[in-house]
C-alpha cells in the first residue's frame, strides 16, 4: 500500500516538476510547482513524518506559492519566449549537469549514518519532533529564529523609499 | 474487522456525511433568506411549500438547467479548474470532524467521524489554506478587472487573517497539548460548561479573535470586500454563471459549516453537553448515540444564526481598515494570548 502510493505521488512530483519547466506560461508553471510541494507532503507522510507533511502544506502549498501566483498576477507577465539557447550552454552545460549530478550522488551514497528514512507504518508524533526541537536542537532552532527575523528586517528596509520615517508612510498608507 | 468489511462501513460513512452536508448547505441558505428577512421586517421564501421549505431544491433545479455560458476571453482550463478547487476543499475539511461518541459503531468503528487524526486541527488549517486558490485563479483567469480585483482583496485578506486564526487557536492546543480534534473535545468535556475552552478555559479572547478571522476566512459581511456589489459587480466570480457559480456558492456555504463545527469543537466542547457529568449518560445505546449528535448540530445552528445575525446588522468595512484591524490589532493580541495561556499553565 505505502510502495503503490510511493509510485503514484513520487509520478506526480516528477510529471509537475517536468511540466514546470515545459509551461510557457508562469501561472501554468506556478501551479505545476504546488502539485509539486503537495506531492511532497504526501510523501513525507508516508515516511511517518505528519508534522513535516502538513507544515509542507500549509506553508509551501499554501502560503508561499498563494504569493507566488499573486505576482504573477499582477504583473500579468505574459507568455516567455523560446529561444534555442547558446551552443556553450549546450556542449558545456549538459555534461556539467551530468557531472555535478554524479559528485553529489557519491558523496550521499558514501557519506552513511546520516539517518535512515524508510516506508513504514510507523508515525513520528508531534510530541515526539517538539521533543528533539525544542530540547536537543534548541539552540539552532533559535539561531535559525533570529536569522530569519534579521532578514525579514532586511527586507523591510530595502523596500522602505530612501530617506522616508514612518510617519510619511502612515500618510501614503491613508 | 476484516479490510473488506472496513472498506464498505467507510465509504457508507462518507457517502452519508456528504450528504447530509450538502443538504445542511442548501438549508443554510434557506436559514439565511429567512432570517436575514425576518432581520429587515419581510418574510423571506414562503411560496415553495410549507414556510418556503421547498426553496432550496428549486433554487439547486434552477442553476442547473440555468446555460452554462462561457465568456470568450476566459482562460479555459483554469477557468474551469477554480470552482473545482474552491469546492472541494470547502466538503474536504468535514472529514476530521468528529460530531459524536466515539466506539459506539460496530466492532469498536468509530461511525460518528470520517478520520480520527493526530493532527486533525491542522488539516483543516490547511485545507483552508489551499482553498485560496479557488479565488484567487477564479479572478484571474476570467479575464474581467472586476473579477481580478475582487480575487486580488480576497487573496490579501486571506492571507492576512490565516495569521491570526491560526495564532488564536494555539492557546486551545497548549491546553489540550494536541492537535487532535477528539482530545481536545475530550479535555473539556468533565463539567460541562464549567470547562468548555471559552468559559473554563479563559479562551474567550481567542475564541473572539478565531470567529472574526473567520468571518474574513469565509468572506462573509462585514468582510465581504471581494465581493462587494456596489464597487465590484460579484467580485471573483462575475464571470461564472450555472453550477460554475453555483460550486461557489455551495463552498461559502460549506465553509460557514466547517468553520461552525470547529468553533464548536475547540472552544464549545464539541459534542458533549453543557451538563457534563451532572446528568447519568443513558442507558439506552440509540438514546447514547443520538443525544451527542443533537447537542453538535445545536451549537453548530447557534453559530450559523450568528453569521446572518452579524451579516444583517454590520456595515462592510472599508480595505484599510480591514488590514489596520487584521495586522495591528488581531494579531498582536493573538500573541498576547499566547504568551499569557503560557504563563497560566506553566506555573498554576
Amino acid at each position: 500500500m505505502h510502495l503503490i502510493l510511493f509510485f503514484v505521488f513520487a509520478g506526480f512530483c516528477l510529471a509537475g516538476a517536468v511540466n514546470l519547466l515545459l509551461q510557457s506560461h508562469p501561472i501554468n508553471s506556478a501551479l505545476s510547482l504546488i502539485v509539486v510541494m503537495t506531492s511532497l507532503a504526501v510523501l513525507y507522510l508516508l515516511l511517518g513524518a505528519e508534522f513535516l507533511a502538513i507544515a509542507q502544506i500549509i506553508v509551501y502549498s499554501g502560503a508561499i506559492m498563494v504569493l507566488f501566483t499573486l505576482v504573477v498576477m499582477l504583473l500579468n507577465a505574459g507568455r516567455e519566449e523560446r529561444t534555442l539557447g547558446s551552443r556553450v550552454a549546450r556542449i558545456v552545460g549538459f555534461p556539467a549537469v551530468v557531472a555535478m549530478l554524479a559528485v553529489l550522488a557519491t558523496v550521499i551514497l558514501r557519506a552513511q549514518g546520516l539517518g535512515v528514512a524508510a516506508l513504514n507504518q510507523g508515525i513520528t508524533s508531534t510530541q515526539d519532533l517538539s521533543r528533539v526541537l525544542f530540547h536537543e536542537l534548541l539552540l539552532p532552532f533559535e539561531v535559525t529564529s533570529v536569522l530569519i527575523l534579521i532578514a525579514i528586517l532586511g527586507a523591510v528596509a530595502l523596500a522602505r523609499a530612501e530617506g522616508a520615517t514612518p510617519g510619511d508612510i502612515e500618510r501614503t498608507a491613508k | 474487522m476484516t479490510l473488506l468489511d472496513f472498506f464498505l462501513w467507510s465509504l457508507l460513512k462518507v457517502v452519508v456525511i456528504t450528504v447530509v452536508l450538502l443538504m445542511a448547505v442548501a438549508y443554510t441558505v434557506l436559514l439565511e433568506r429567512k432570517l436575514v428577512g425576518r432581520i429587515q421586517n419581510r418574510w423571506g421564501p414562503h411560496r415553495v411549500g410549507p414556510f418556503g421549505a421547498l426553496q432550496p431544491l428549486v433554487d439547486g433545479a434552477k442553476l442547473f438547467f440555468k446555460e452554462d455560458l462561457f465568456p470568450t476571453a476566459v482562460y479555459r482550463p483554469i477557468y474551469l479548474l477554480a470552482p473545482i478547487i474552491s469546492f472541494g476543499c470547502a466538503i474536504v475539511s468535514i472529514a476530521v470532524v468528529p460530531f459524536g461518541e466515539p466506539g459506539i459503531g460496530p466492532k469498536g468503528f468509530d461511525i460518528f467521524e470520517i478520520s480520527n487524526i493526530n493532527i486533525g486541527l491542522l488539516v483543516i488549517l490547511g485545507v483552508t489554506s489551499i482553498g485560496v486558490y479557488g479565488i484567487a485563479l477564479a479572478g484571474w483567469s476570467s479575464n474581467n478587472k472586476y473579477s481580478l480585483l475582487g480575487s486580488m482583496r480576497s487573496s490579501a485578506q486571506l492571507i492576512s487573517y490565516e495569521l491570526a486564526l491560526g495564532l488564536s487557536l494555539v492557546g486551545v492546543v497548549l491546553r489540550a497539548g494536541s492537535f487532535n480534534l477528539r482530545l481536545i473535545v475530550e479535555q473539556q468535556a468533565q463539567k460541562g460548561i464549567a470547562t468548555w475552552n471559552v468559559f473554563g478555559g479563559f479562551q474567550f479572547v481567542a475564541f473572539f479573535i478565531y470567529i472574526t478571522a473567520a468571518f474574513a476566512e469565509t468572506n462573509r459581511s462585514p468582510f465581504d470586500l471581494p465581493e462587494a456589489e456596489s464597487e465590484l459587480t460579484a467580485g471573483y466570480h462575475t464571470e461564472y454563471s450555472s453550477m460554475k457559480f453555483a460550486m461557489f456558492f455551495m463552498a461559502e456555504y460549506a465553509n460557514m459549516i466547517t468553520v461552525g463545527c470547529v468553533a464548536t469543537l475547540l472552544f464549545f466542547g464539541g459534542w458533549t453537553s453543557p451538563f457534563g457529568n451532572l446528568i447519568e449518560p443513558p442507558q439506552n445505546i440509540f438514546v447514547h448515540a443520538l443525544v451527542p449528535i443533537f447537542w453538535f448540530v445545536l451549537k453548530v445552528f447557534c453559530f450559523l444564526c450568528l453569521y446572518v445575525w452579524v451579516r444583517g446588522t454590520l456595515p462592510r468595512f472599508r480595505y484599510d481598515q480591514l488590514m489596520n484591524f487584521g495586522w495591528r490589532y488581531l494579531m498582536p493580541i493573538a500573541i498576547l494570548n499566547i504568551i499569557g495561556t503560557s504563563l497560566w499553565l506553566a506555573y498554576r
